[in-house]
């Protein structure tokens, strides 16, 4: 039965089998060394990273303790008395998470705003000039390298504990991860419409405007909403060195052992989190619907 | 200069009034093109209103950042040149010790959670939620929580971005697992294998260099985000950066932001030829 599909010589099979069994073996020795250099590197790791396993095993009861001292005792007798309870301080919260989702707002909106103006000059397919494109290029990676905390912390010290301080923090670090997704943007467009524009001997700004922007307005609304969660969440983390939001109340929460206010906290920012996710998704999947309709 | 010849015999006028269907938007356009930007205008006012921003700190506030700046040069490492690289060798064991955790942590989580390798769709459904409410709390919140539990150092950061990282690569890795081709699955169950043969002969090929491509973007981004869980005490560089902010020695800030800056950069740069690597040879295989 088999000898009509098999019609191969013995010879060529053996020898298609050695050459199989080589390659074989050819890759699992790379992945074995693979595997080899990543327990190195994971020993030399865990050596720097003091890593401790009896003292989280000693310890990992109070983990597990801490997420049963979180959870809000509620009882189905007094549900909405135990839950009042255990959001006693709804309209305060409620008011400080609003803050925190107007600092990520304003933070994004300066980011891409600023973002918008400095990437044409960094794109590689329409900067005027490559000493700007570079230094851009430089500015742009300063700005999302250095963590927004870092700037926040500065700018606390600088204008003072309020939300000031977290809008300029998240705006710069927006501005420099916004910047290099626009700019990518840009480089992945069509250059035909450019030329067209240029053609007819239109200076940059008109290039821009008729040639660049139809093809990457929806592009830069669909990232700038993506950055705008993103940034919903780091707000909520920036408020803990005092840069205003929902931040401070939760930092105090968990320094000071309020059990139950870290989790009604953590829980508002999740729901309001996953919200504004919902959300945002539907407008992002809108608008590349649009794209792919035209 | 001189006199252009006009390309077009016909005036404007006429051409925009044959081709007067082209220009015209609905009127559902319009109003949309319109509101948007009234919509983020609006917004913008509400925010700064409710916000209560006091404009009159921003000049006072940006002498002082000039003067912040001033004194960051020139960087100096302050005489502890050793403390630093001893904390950013610190970071960087956070980085890759929380990435490597999460990774093999998420890795058998993902099946789970997955649409055509999970169980049952009740198991996924709670996978997917427990996944999504880890990845919602942000990795300096683990770290907070995780100082109280194993003590001050990196150790706490280690597990702080094992932990976030375990949501953000099982709901990646998931994803990567519901976009395979079903057919080389298939092919291997009908050729006789088991179930975990066709996930070892029929999937796995397929995700490898995806998830691979992942687990090295979070690398990256963890060195990232290992620089700032040292300010709330769990190890790395963040916390020499936080002091230094607070005493206002900004000439020992600006040397450890350059030490950060370069780090990514070398990070990023072996990372990127890693991934081409491992892109470049399944093009090729």
């Amino acid at each position: 039965m088999t000898s009509s599909l098999l019609s191969v010589p013995q010879a060529r099979l053996e020898a298609l089998l050695a050459d199989y069994r080589r390659e074989v073996g050819r890759q699992r020795r790379q992945s074995l060394l693979v595997l080899a250099i990543l327990a190195i590197l994971a020993l030399i790791a865990g050596h720097v990273g003091e890593v401790d396993l009896n003292n989280l095993f000693q310890n990992i009861s109070n983990f597990t303790s801490y997420f049963g001292r979180i959870i809000p005792k509620l009882t189905f007798a007094h549900f909405g008395a135990d839950v009042a309870d255990w959001y006693w301080d709804i309209r305060g919260w409620l008011k400080l998470l609003l803050d925190t989702v107007l600092i990520a707002y304003l933070g994004t909106l300066f980011g891409a705003a600023g973002a918008f103006m400095f990437a044409f000059f960094a794109a590689a397919n329409l900067a005027p000039g490559n000493v700007m494109r570079w230094s851009i290029k430089r500015i742009f990676e300063f700005c999302r390298t250095v963590p927004d905390l870092v700037f926040a912390l500065m700018f606390v010290s600088a204008f003072g504990l309020g939300p000031l301080a977290g809008i300029l923090a998240i705006g710069i670090h927006s501005f420099g991860t916004l910047g290099k997704q626009f700019t990518e943007a840009i480089e992945n467009i069509d250059m035909k419409p450019i030329e067209g524009v240029r053609s007819t001997g239109s200076r940059f700004v008109e290039i821009v405007r008729f040639g660049a922007l139809p093809q990457v307005t929806s592009t830069f609304a669909s990232y700038a909403l993506l950055r705008f969660e993103i940034n919903v969440r780091s707000g909520s983390v920036v408020g803990m060195v005092g840069a205003g939001g929902i931040g401070q109340d939760l930092f105090v929460a968990i320094r000071k052992f309020y059990y139950t206010d870290v989790s009604a906290i953590l829980l508002m920012i999740i729901v309001c989190v996953a919200i504004i996710d919902l959300v945002t998704e539907r407008i992002r999947h809108r608008l590349s619907g649009k794209d792919h309709s035209r | 200069m001189s006199a252009r010849r006009p390309l077009c015999t016909e005036d404007a006028g006429t051409v925009l009034a044959r081709h007067q269907g082209l220009f015209d938007d609905s009127p559902f356009r319009r109003a949309a093109t319109l509101a948007a930007p009234a919509g983020i205008f609006g917004l913008t006012i509400f925010a700064v209103w409710w916000l209560a921003i006091p404009f009159s700190q921003i000049g006072p506030g940006l002498a002082s950042l000039g003067k912040f700046i001033a004194l960051m040069f020139p960087p100096s490492s302050g005489g502890h040149l050793d403390l630093l690289v001893k904390a950013m060798g610190e970071t960087l064991a956070i980085a890759f010790l929380g990435t490597l955790i999460a990774t093999v942590a998420a890795f058998p989580i993902s099946f789970l959670a997955a649409k055509n390798t999970t169980p049952h769709g009740v198991v996924r459904f709670v996978i997917r939620r427990g996944l999504d409410t880890i990845r919602g709390v942000d990795a300096l919140i683990w770290a907070l929580v995780f100082v109280g539990v194993v003590g001050l150092g990196p150790f706490a950061g280690i597990l702080a971005i094992a932990i976030s990282d375990t949501g953000a690569l099982g709901k990646l890795f998931s994803e990567a697992i519901e976009s395979t081709e079903e057919r080389a699955r298939e092919s291997v169950l009908a050729s006789g294998g088991t179930s975990l043969l066709a996930v070892r002969f029929g999937l796995l090929p397929q995700i490898l260099p995806i998830i691979a491509g992942q687990i090295l973007y979070y690398f990256e981004s963890n060195v990232r985000s290992a620089t700032i869980i040292g300010i709330v005490g769990a190890g790395g560089i963040g916390l020499q950066l936080s002091e230094q902010i607070r005493t206002y020695d900004f000439d020992q800030v600006a040397f450890a932001v350059m030490m950060i800056l370069v780090t990514v950069a070398i990070i990023d740069w072996i990372s990127s030829k890693l991934r081409f690597a491992i892109i470049g040879r399944r093009a090729v295989g």
